[in-house]
Formats: structure tokens, C-alpha cells, sequence
């Protein structure tokens, strides 16, 4: 291979000469196709686009050239060098996208396996639906009381209108501190939070008292010595006994859907006069939907209001209560009190924390 | 109490088909506690018959005396031969008429009747008892019909028995006394029903005579305001109860005892008046009506000697010497608890053939009293405390009589004892308009009344005398009419105007009061303490823990088990005067006692990781308690009254506490799992402090010694230099003696001590460059890295903006009691990027303040 006139020596220029610059970019495409993956191909590319790779020689020969030819040379030269440039940018990317792949499959875990590396804890249910119960009445304006569980008997029975000679107060099945005639009890129910909060407030009075409460029930799976009420207290101008009927369809319908309703029957209280126990309607009950027994309420006795100093010439009330643990028994199921009071976690984790 | 609907039927005229549902749902509605309404024609189905015993075999080698039977059963067994039955009872004799089941019938709680081969004999049904048959709770033997039962072997014993009846039973409610009688649930029918009512208990009776029927003196009028008495003389000691009254008796759970003793029971059911037959030959004197002398003694009708208090109501014989002085001139000796229970020296005996019937009208608060003083809650004191109509005692007197007469021959006597000092019921002022505005519904004025007067009250309409003093009755009037009820002498418990809307919307229904809501004013929403509670009791959810709510009971000797000192204030419980049980008598002073109870109930059920908490009340009782002052109901207590009587109560604060035993975080595919231990305990107690919004800075947490917890690895937690809760693992002993996992950790914080939350005040961010320089500082290993850490942050200065202990060390070239603390420190200046001067110059200062306070040196970083 010689052009016409050559006045040099075509040893020096024989990597310029368009075979050998041809076979530079064929050997060069063949050895990248080759290339396996990145790191191959990198290894490759010294041998092709080092220094001493056969178009970066070439490209030194360009010196040895007649001025004429230099131009042509160069032009020559450089295409080469391109094509092989971009041969090693193409394959890169090719062998780039592969080993990419490969890795999103090699990496590939089996995200079945547990995940549980931190325990789960949990609310108690009576603590969660103690909670639910006050939000919705402090929703609707109503304040949350609270009062001691160790109670004067003075609040707990005297200033409810139980008085000590009273069958009711025999009915309370009361624990008494010691030493006996101390005047002090563990509280039989929330009621004397209502007298309290009546010492303390003036109309208009809305609070809602949630709490524990004491009786000298054995346990068994319907009783229990230690559990929770819930308490309501409205004192104001012009309260009757449909305010009290509103208040507890709304609340039965928050609880316990929009098919929820309360059914009253009269029963005897001594803080409340009248009095009823009422029944909720409880369409998802387990066994089907039915009346369930909820809690009982009344009219504030006007002799309360009287001892707690609200003048029942001019205000009325209403009040009602409930048991927590009674209602999470029925309504999620609950077949016997002892698994609210012993504290099983396999028990209370079924509950979660959640609202 | 329970009573056959035929019984009501007596006195009320209901309709004729009335199904138990109904006649339920009626009784709910009106407001008695309705335990259940029975149909008991349909509790025993399949042949159950009248059979005479022919033939008695007595059969021994077993356990118990057996007897095999023939019985006479009529054409009922189809062959009309004798029935062939083995029976355990033993109270009837040959020629006894009994209730038989024969094969193929079933006794309530599907229990089947067949023939079968029992103590080596075919026995072909069975003769019944009262129990079996569902009766009453009777089992004392079979049932033996009296002699005056018409029944024929082969009849059809159903109606015998009054298994063709509707039995209803009720519940005592507190305060309607008058419901506890066939009289009162047939009143309340006739409402319910809208129906007629003949009311017993105004049956014409003769009055009191000049001349007593025995002589009586009551002493003591308050106690006993009303004492009649009537004799009736020559009563055949034989004769037997009438059937029909056996079996009200036994339907109402009463055993027939004899028929003087029966009669007074069956009139108590019926009318409700509680009464008592004295054999008069067993009396020697008149009868003294007395408080008893304390100590005096009287054996009571159950056999039990009981020793009486000045409080009690005692009949006596005045014709026995009472020994003792106090008791006064011709007191005599005490034959009966006035009210409660009869005693047995006067009762009536299978001799008896002279009746004295009594029926009195005792204090309501006095019987209630004896009655648990005595723990004696009769019948009649049942009835007593819940009130018992004062009108009655001459006409269930002359009820009684007739049926003695009648029933068992004799002759009553012409004179009738009346003692009354009743007072006659206390009109009731109420607003017409009262049950209106009380209840929602618009009662018409003349409603009210038909409604106060249906249930036996008498209404006058008055003039508005309440606009003048509405003090009165604590109800002002709306300028209309008042009406000035009296009460009906069966009602006590009609005191109030309260007491009279009641009524009437309890006989114009429940059901119709509407549903209106009433609209309160803005609230102001939880307080911080009721926000804080729930944001710990989240947080504490959310890592791990589970919630528990123990009971507060513990036992005393818990104390001593947790190595509380002698002179801890935890030791100062309160006790209960009256335990559940015996060994758990006082209240917790701290939350572990119970929260560690419940831990090992979890081990003990096969859990081994365990994290719970709970939130509750600790009760400290005060050192000098006194008892809270006597304060009425008729005012307002004054407040510092009611503040005195508070101070009675014990410290009540709230807690909040875990407990941990087991790995707090679980081993895995993914490694190891890590053993909770005292650092969790303390991380725990730190994070309720964060969730109530204490900003870290103004807690520390200091090395203490404090039981239960072991002495080396105790935290306490301070807020603003006051210690407000501990934590750490607990100590061995305790561990050992609780038999508690090892290295089971707690911790324990006074809520109530944590102050509020204040409102934070927000950090100025820098977005110039950090510039992070670590430190390995070598100190005697017995100074507390909180100390070193603090006396950095103190020599650092305003540029440090955080640090972090990375690295704890300790090796031999540090020499022994040493240790190298590794800190990651962050310095930031506000305004410019540090150089590398300041920041260095900085961390200096950092080490030479820990240098100058524990002489710490510099480790080779």
C-alpha cells in the first residue's frame, strides 16, 4: 500500500495507511463486543484508546507527513479514533444496563421473611374506649372530672341522697378503709366525681367523669372487684328529662352505629329522681342484633343538688352512667371479665393501640 | 319474690290471654326488676300423673336407705297395674298420693324420663319433688298431696301442682317496698293493663276493741308505731294446710311448715304484711314491746343465740324475770327480734292449739340496722326496711284468722288489739307543671292528677302558695296551679315533688319522652394533665409495652418482700377494714407490687419477653388522720368544712411504671435478640418525660440506692432538681423472693410530680457547615458520664451543638479504675463557616474543663 509520490519512508507512516487504520476500529469492536462486562471492558480500553493503542500512534505519524498530506491524514485519523470511542461508549452502555439487571436480580431478598424486629405493645381496651367515650362528649362542649379513688363517704353516698340507713347503701357492697367508721371508702361508682364537681363549679355544669371504681365483687367472669365507669353530669337552666333522651340516642349512635338507639325503664336510683336504667340497640351485637342492658341515669335528685349548694329552684340536671368493661364486653365480644383484669398480653395485644 | 299469675288474677282482672312476654314486657315498663316470667304448663311434657303408694319395699346394702315402690297410677300407665319406681326420698307412706312421671315424659332441664334397671330393680318413672318439677327450691323430699287434694290416682297432676300456671318473679328493688306482695304486682298490672284492681289491702276490717286480745304494752312507740294482736282459740294441732296454699308457698320458695305458720306467710305474700303467730300457751305474761338491754340474749328461729344491742327491737314475756337491772321494772325476757325473726321458746309447736297472731309496724332504719347487725336479712326484714304499709295490720290480722278458722277449726277471739301511733302521710306541694318542665312531655294538668291518683294518691288543686315560699319544696312554680298530693299509706317513699314526677311519667311511659339534644356551651377541651396522661400512655404503646390494669390490693408483707426500709414511706398503705381477701388487705404505694404480679402470671402462662405498663393511682395514707368532719345534706358544706374532710383522704398521686423481663428486642433471621436490662428501664422513664414535654436539658439522671431496685444500677430521675421517679433492674433479693426472671428490670415515675410542659421556644437552625471533631477522654471509671458529658457541654461553649457518647472503654494500658469515654462532638457557629482554629480551640476547652473536674486526660485519637 503506497500513494503516488511518497517522499518518505512508508515503514514510519504505516499505522496511518487506511487498512491498518480500518483494522485498528475492526480489531477494536470485535475486542469490546467481547468485553463481558464493565470492568472487562474497561481493562480493554488501554489496548484501544491508551496511549499506545494503534490510533493514538497513528496519530504521532501525522508529523512525519508532507504538509499535504497532513490534513487528509488527521482526518483519517481521528474518524477512527471516533468510531472506536464510540464502539467502547456503545458497549459500555450496554454492558452497563446488563450488570444493572443482573443486580436488581441478584439482589432480589424474600420480603415474606418476618419483619417483627421490634415487640408490639398495646392500649388496654377499656383505656381506649375510656378515651373514645370522653373525646366524643368533650366534642359536643363537655369537660372531663376527675375525683379520688379513696372517697369520703360523705361524697360517695351522703351527698347523693344514700343515706346511711338507706337499703341502697347495704346494696353497694362497699370496701371500707380501715379503721372501720375512718368515714372514707373506696369509691362504689363515679357518682361522687358529679357532687364534687357541683362543690366546685357553678351551672351550667357539662362534664363527663371516666374512672375506676371499686365493689366487693369476687372475680369471676361477669364480676370483678376493680372496673371502670363513665360518668355524665349536666346542671343548667331548663334540663329535662328529653335533653337526657337526646344526649344518650346521639352518644348510643357514636358507639354503636347509626341504627343505635336507647330504650328506658324505670328503675330506682337515690341521686336521681325520676330514674331509669336504659338498654342500648346494638345492631352488631355477636349474637345478633338485640336490646343489651347499658347503664342508668335519671334526673339529679333535687336533695343533690341541694347539698352540693346549686339552688334546684332554679336549676335542673340530668345524669347517667356506664360501665367501660360491660360495654367492651358486649360490644367487642368479651366472654368473661377475668381476661380485662389479669393483664394477659395475648389478650390486650389483640386490641392493638390504635384510636 | 315469686307468685302465680293465678294468684294476681285474684285481684286484678288482666286479659284473658296474656302471654308471658307481655305480661314481662309490662312489668319492665313500669319499672319492677323482673327475673323471669314462666309458662309452666309447658316445662314438663309427657305423662305426669297422680299415683297412690301401694306397697313399700325398703331395700339396703347401699349407700343410702332406697325404696322400692308400687304405685297406683290409674288406666295412666295403660295396663292400670301398679307402677313399679325406686325413690331416694324417703318422707311418704303407704297410702300417700304423689306426683309420678312416667316413661317418655321429660322434667325441666330435658331431663328424660325412661324405664331403667337401677339398685337391682326395673324402675318404670319417677315421683317427683317439688325441685324436680321446677316448682321451687324444695327438695327436701317428694311432694305429698294433703289429704285434701280431691286427686285421683291417674289424673293428670298438672293442675294438681299448678303446673297450669304462669309463675312471675321480681326482684327487690330499694325503695317499692309495697311491690313485694301479690297486692302491689296486681296494683301495678291494673296500670299497665288499664284494667280493674280490687285491692286487698282496703278490705273492711273490724277496728281495735276496748278490751286487748292479750295483754301488750309497747314501750317504745318510735320503734313500734303500730302493734295489733288477735287470738284465736282451739285450733286443731292436726290439721293440715290447704293444698292450694302449700303450693303458693312452694311456688314462692316457702316451706309448709304448719298451718298457723303457714297463714302468716301466705298473708305476708299477699299482702305484704310481715306477721307472726305466738303460741299462747308459751307465753306466760303480757308482752313488753322493748329496745333490748345490750347483751340480752335470744335464740332466734333459725337456732342461732344471738346477743342483742340497745338498739334492737325485742318482744318480750313479761312473765320471766329478766335478770338484768337495766332492763327495768317487768321487762321480761325477750321471745322475738321484733321484725327480723321470731324466737323459739314461743314459736308455734306440732301441739299448738292457741294462736296469738300478731302483726305490728316497725321502724324502717331499725330493722335495716338489725338486720345487718345480725346478718338477717329475712323475708319480712326485707320487706320492713323497704317500707311496709301502716294501714295493714288489722286486715291481714283479720285474713289471717278467717283462714285459721277456716282451715283448722277454732274459735277467734272477740277482742282485737290495736296500739296505733301512726302518723298519717305528709301532703306533697308540687307544681302542676312540674312533671312538664322536668320531663320534656306536655302532661296537661288534669293528667297529672288522673296519673298521681291512679296510683292511690289523693290530689287537691290549691292556690300558688310556692311563688311565696318555693323554698319549701325546692321547686318554683311557674305561676300556675299547685297540687298538694297525700300519699297513699303504701307509698313512704313519696316524699318529694321528684318523687311525684316519677310517677307519672313512669305510668304515662318512658317511651314517650322525646330526644332532644341539649346544646353546651364551649368547652375548653382535656387538660394538660388528662393531654399528658394519654401522650405517655401512647408512647409507652408504641414501644413495645403493653397495658395493664391491675387491681390495687396487695398484701402487707409485700413490703417487706420489695426491701422497702423500715422507715419508707411506701410502708405507710392504707388498709381495708374489709378485704376480699384477708391476705391482700391494703392498697398499693407503688404500681410495681401488681404490675410484677402480672408479670409473672404472663411467665407463668408460657410468655418469657415481657415489657407492660401501667398508668393508675398509688394510695399514701397521711400520718396523723383523723375522720373527716359530720356534715349534713340539707346545705352546702362549707368550704373549709369540705376541705378538712378531704384532708382525711390519703395522697392519691398517679403513676406510671414498667416492667421488663426477657429480650426487649427479639432475636431473628436477622441475629440476636437483646435482653432488656436496666438501660431500657431507664430509657423508659426518660421517654415519658420527653412525651410530657420536658425538654431534655432540664432532666438528669443520677446513680442512687433505693429498694426495690439493686443498688448498683438504680437511676433516679430528676426534673428541675427534684426527683420524680427510678429506674434500673431490680434487685436480686427482690428477684428471688418475687420469683421473677433474672435481671428483670422496672421503673416507676410520679406523674403528678413531673411539672407542666412549657411552652418551647424554638432553636435557631444553622446552614453553615459542621465542623465534627471526636474525643476520647480517660477518667477514674467511677465518675458518672452524665458528670463528664455535662462538664463538656459546659467548657465547649456557645459553638457546641451537640455530643454523643460513642464508645466506652476500659483496658489494662489504661490502668485499673479507668476508663475512656468516646465523644462525637459537633460544633456550628450560627453566622460563618469555623475554621479549623476555633473549632479546635473549642474542643480544648471542652477537655480541659473534664481535665480540671475528674482529671481526665486525653486518649490518642
Amino acid at each position: 500500500m503506497s500513494y503516488r509520490n511518497d517522499p518518505y519512508d512508508p515503514k514510519q507512516v504505516a499505522l496511518l495507511d487506511p487498512a491498518a487504520l480500518a483494522e485498528a476500529v475492526t480489531t477494536a469492536e470485535a475486542a469490546f463486543a467481547a468485553a463481558a462486562n464493565p470492568d472487562e471492558l474497561t481493562a480493554l480500553r488501554p489496548a484501544h484508546l491508551g496511549d499506545r493503542a494503534p490510533a493514538s500512534l497513528a496519530r504521532r505519524e501525522i508529523g512525519a507527513l508532507p504538509p499535504a498530506a497532513k490534513a487528509d491524514a488527521g482526518k483519517r485519523v481521528n474518524e477512527a479514533r471516533r468510531s472506536i470511542e464510540s464502539a467502547y461508549a456503545a458497549r459500555a452502555q450496554v454492558l452497563e444496563r446488563e450488570q444493572a439487571e443482573r443486580m436488581l436480580v441478584e439482589e432480589r431478598v424474600d420480603v415474606t421473611l418476618p419483619s417483627d424486629r421490634r415487640p408490639v405493645g398495646a392500649r388496654h381496651p377499656v383505656s381506649t374506649l375510656m378515651e373514645q367515650i370522653t373525646d366524643f362528649f368533650v366534642g359536643m362542649g363537655y369537660e372531663v372530672a376527675e375525683g379520688p379513688e379513696v372517697e369520703l363517704e360523705w361524697t360517695n353516698f351522703d351527698a347523693l341522697n344514700i343515706l346511711p340507713d338507706h337499703p341502697a347503701r347495704g346494696l353497694m357492697d362497699t370496701f371500707h378503709v380501715a379503721p372501720e367508721h375512718s368515714g372514707t371508702v373506696l369509691r362504689t361508682h363515679t357518682s361522687p366525681v358529679q357532687a364534687r364537681t357541683m362543690l366546685t363549679r357553678t351551672p351550667p355544669i357539662y362534664v363527663i367523669c371516666p374512672g375506676r371504681v371499686y365493689r366487693t365483687d369476687e372475680l369471676d367472669a361477669t364480676h370483678a372487684p376493680v372496673f371502670h365507669q363513665v360518668e355524665g353530669l349536666v346542671v343548667d337552666r331548663g334540663i329535662t328529662m328529653a335533653h337526657l333522651r337526646g344526649t344518650l340516642d346521639h352518644f348510643a349512635r357514636a358507639m354503636f352505629g347509626p341504627e343505635a338507639r336507647t330504650r328506658f325503664r324505670p328503675h330506682y336510683f337515690p341521686f336521681t329522681e325520676p330514674s331509669a336504667e336504659f338498654d342500648v340497640w346494638f345492631p352488631e351485637h355477636r349474637k345478633g342484633a338485640q336490646w343489651v342492658e347499658w347503664g342508668g341515669c335519671g334526673m339529679v335528685n333535687p336533695r343533690v343538688l341541694r347539698a352540693c349548694g346549686i339552688d334546684p329552684a332554679v336549676y335542673s340536671g340530668f345524669a347517667f352512667g356506664m360501665g367501660i368493661d360491660r360495654t367492651v364486653m358486649f360490644r367487642h365480644g368479651v366472654g368473661d371479665m377475668r381476661d380485662l383484669v389479669e393483664g394477659d398480653v395475648r389478650f390486650t395485644r389483640a386490641f392493638g393501640y390504635g384510636a | 319474690m315469686r307468685v302465680s299469675v293465678s294468684w294476681l288474677r285474684e285481684y286484678v282482672d288482666l286479659p284473658a290471654h296474656l302471654t308471658p312476654a307481655d305480661l314481662e314486657q309490662s312489668l319492665v315498663g313500669l319499672g319492677l326488676e323482673v327475673e323471669s316470667v314462666v309458662d309452666l304448663a309447658g316445662t314438663v311434657t309427657g305423662p305426669l300423673v297422680v299415683g297412690e303408694v301401694r306397697e313399700i319395699e325398703e331395700l339396703t346394702g347401699f349407700k343410702k336407705p332406697i325404696r322400692f315402690c308400687r304405685v297406683d297410677v290409674g288406666d295412666a300407665n295403660g295396663t292400670g297395674e301398679l307402677q313399679e319406681i325406686v325413690c331416694g326420698a324417703r318422707n311418704f307412706a303407704v297410702g300417700d298420693r304423689v306426683v309420678v312421671i312416667l316413661p317418655g315424659g321429660v322434667l325441666p332441664g330435658d331431663f328424660a324420663i325412661g324405664a331403667r334397671r337401677t339398685y337391682g330393680r326395673n324402675s318404670k318413672g319417677m315421683i317427683c319433688s317439688a325441685k324436680e318439677l321446677g316448682l321451687g327450691d324444695d327438695h327436701g323430699g317428694i311432694i305429698v298431696l294433703p289429704d285434701s287434694s280431691p286427686a285421683k290416682p291417674g289424673d293428670d297432676a298438672r293442675p294438681v301442682v299448678g303446673l297450669d300456671d304462669v309463675v312471675v318473679e321480681v326482684e327487690l328493688t330499694p325503695d317499692r317496698g309495697y311491690q313485694m306482695s301479690v297486692r302491689g304486682i296486681a296494683r301495678e298490672l291494673s296500670h299497665a293493663f288499664g284494667v280493674p284492681f280490687r285491692d286487698p289491702g282496703l278490705a273492711s276490717a273490724p277496728a281495735g276493741t276496748e278490751s286487748p286480745a292479750y295483754p301488750v304494752e309497747v314501750r317504745d312507740p318510735v320503734g313500734c308505731d303500730r302493734f295489733a294482736a288477735r287470738m284465736v282459740r282451739g285450733v286443731n294441732p292436726a290439721a293440715p294446710s290447704p293444698a292450694w296454699m302449700v303450693q303458693r308457698l312452694t311456688t314462692a320458695g316457702i316451706r309448709s311448715l304448719s298451718l298457723p305458720v303457714d297463714i302468716t306467710n301466705y298473708v305476708m305474700l299477699e299482702l305484704g304484711q310481715p306477721m307472726h303467730a305466738f303460741d299462747a300457751d308459751r307465753i306466760t305474761g303480757s308482752l313488753v314491746v322493748r329496745r333490748a338491754v345490750a347483751g340480752e340474749q335470744l335464740t332466734t328461729l333459725d337456732g342461732v343465740a344471738r346477743t342483742l344491742v340497745a338498739e334492737d327491737m325485742v318482744i318480750c314475756d313479761a312473765g320471766l324475770p329478766n335478770p338484768a337491772p337495766a332492763a327495768g321494772a317487768d321487762a321480761g325476757v325477750p321471745i322475738s327480734l321484733a321484725a327480723v325473726m321470731g324466737g323459739e321458746s314461743s314459736e308455734v309447736v306440732a301441739e299448738t292449739s292457741n294462736v296469738l297472731f300478731e302483726a305490728a309496724h316497725w321502724d324502717p332504719v331499725m330493722v335495716g340496722r338489725t338486720a345487718r347487725r345480725h346478718r338477717l336479712f329475712s323475708a319480712a326484714a326485707k320487706r320492713w326496711e323497704r317500707g311496709v304499709d301502716p294501714a295493714l295490720p288489722l286486715v291481714a290480722i283479720d285474713r289471717a284468722v278467717q283462714l285459721l278458722v277456716e282451715h283448722g277449726g277454732g274459735a277467734a277471739g272477740a277482742e282485737i288489739l290495736d296500739i296505733d301511733h301512726v302518723s298519717s302521710p305528709t301532703p306533697v306541694v308540687m307544681p302542676a307543671d312540674l312533671p312538664a318542665r322536668r320531663v320534656g312531655v306536655a302532661y296537661s294538668p288534669d293528667r297529672v292528677a288522673a296519673l298521681l291518683t291512679e296510683v292511690g294518691c289523693t290530689v287537691v288543686t290549691g292556690p300558688d302558695r310556692l311563688a311565696a315560699d318555693p323554698g319549701e319544696v325546692g321547686v318554683a312554680a311557674g305561676g300556675a296551679v299547685s297540687f298538694r298530693v297525700t300519699p297513699p299509706s303504701w307509698r313512704p317513699d313519696l316524699t318529694d315533688p321528684a318523687d311525684l314526677v316519677e310517677e307519672v311519667v313512669r305510668l304515662d311511659g318512658y317511651d314517650r319522652v322525646p330526644a332532644v339534644l341539649p346544646v353546651a356551651p364551649a368547652g375548653r377541651g382535656l387538660t394538660w394533665q388528662q393531654r399528658r396522661q394519654r401522650a405517655v400512655a401512647r408512647m409507652l404503646a408504641d414501644q413495645g409495652y403493653v397495658e395493664v390494669l391491675s387491681a390495687p390490693f396487695v398484701a402487707v408483707e409485700l413490703a417487706n418482700q420489695l426491701g422497702l426500709p423500715a422507715d419508707d414511706a411506701r410502708r405507710r398503705a392504707v388498709r381495708l377494714a374489709n378485704p376480699l381477701s384477708e391476705e391482700e388487705p391494703a392498697l398499693r404505694t407503688t404500681l410495681l407490687g401488681p404490675l410484677l404480679g402480672v408479670l409473672r402470671r404472663n411467665l407463668g402462662r408460657g410468655q418469657r419477653d415481657l415489657a407492660l405498663y401501667e398508668i393508675g393511682t398509688v394510695f399514701h395514707s397521711r400520718a396523723e388522720v383523723g375522720t373527716p368532719p359530720a356534715m349534713g345534706v340539707e346545705h352546702r358544706p362549707s368550704d373549709a368544712e369540705f376541705a378538712a374532710a378531704d384532708a382525711v383522704l390519703p395522697e392519691q398521686p398517679r403513676h406510671v411504671a414498667v416492667v421488663l423481663a426477657g429480650e426487649v428486642e427479639p432475636g431473628g433471621w436477622w441475629g440476636e435478640g437483646r435482653p432488656a436490662g436496666w438501660a431500657d428501664a431507664v430509657a423508659a422513664a426518660r421517654m415519658v418525660l420527653t412525651a410530657a414535654g420536658i425538654p431534655e436539658d432540664r432532666v438528669a439522671v443520677r446513680a442512687v440506692e433505693r429498694a426495690p431496685w439493686h443498688p448498683g444500677r438504680c437511676a433516679s430521675l430528676v426534673v428541675d432538681g427534684v426527683a420524680v421517679g427510678y429506674a434500673g433492674e431490680l434487685h436480686p433479693a427482690v428477684i428471688a423472693e418475687l420469683e421473677l426472671p433474672r435481671r428483670t428490670a422496672a421503673m416507676e415515675l410520679d406523674l403528678d410530680a413531673v411539672p407542666a410542659a412549657p411552652v418551647r421556644q424554638a432553636p435557631v437552625i444553622s446552614s453553615f457547615p459542621p465542623a465534627l471533631i471526636d474525643v476520647a477522654l480517660v477518667v477514674d471509671a467511677d465518675v458518672p458520664v452524665a458528670e463528664v458529658q455535662g462538664a463538656l457541654v459546659a467548657g465547649a461553649g456557645a459553638l457546641l451543638e451537640s455530643v454523643r457518647l460513642f464508645d466506652v472503654y476500659a483496658g489494662e494500658q489504661l490502668g485499673a479504675g479507668r476508663r475512656s469515654l468516646a465523644y462525637k462532638l459537633t460544633f456550628r457557629a450560627p453566622d460563618r463557616t469555623l475554621t479549623v482554629e476555633e473549632a479546635v480551640a473549642a474542643r480544648d476547652a471542652a477537655v480541659a474543663c473534664v481535665a480540671e473536674r475528674f482529671g481526665a486526660t486525653l486518649r490518642g485519637v
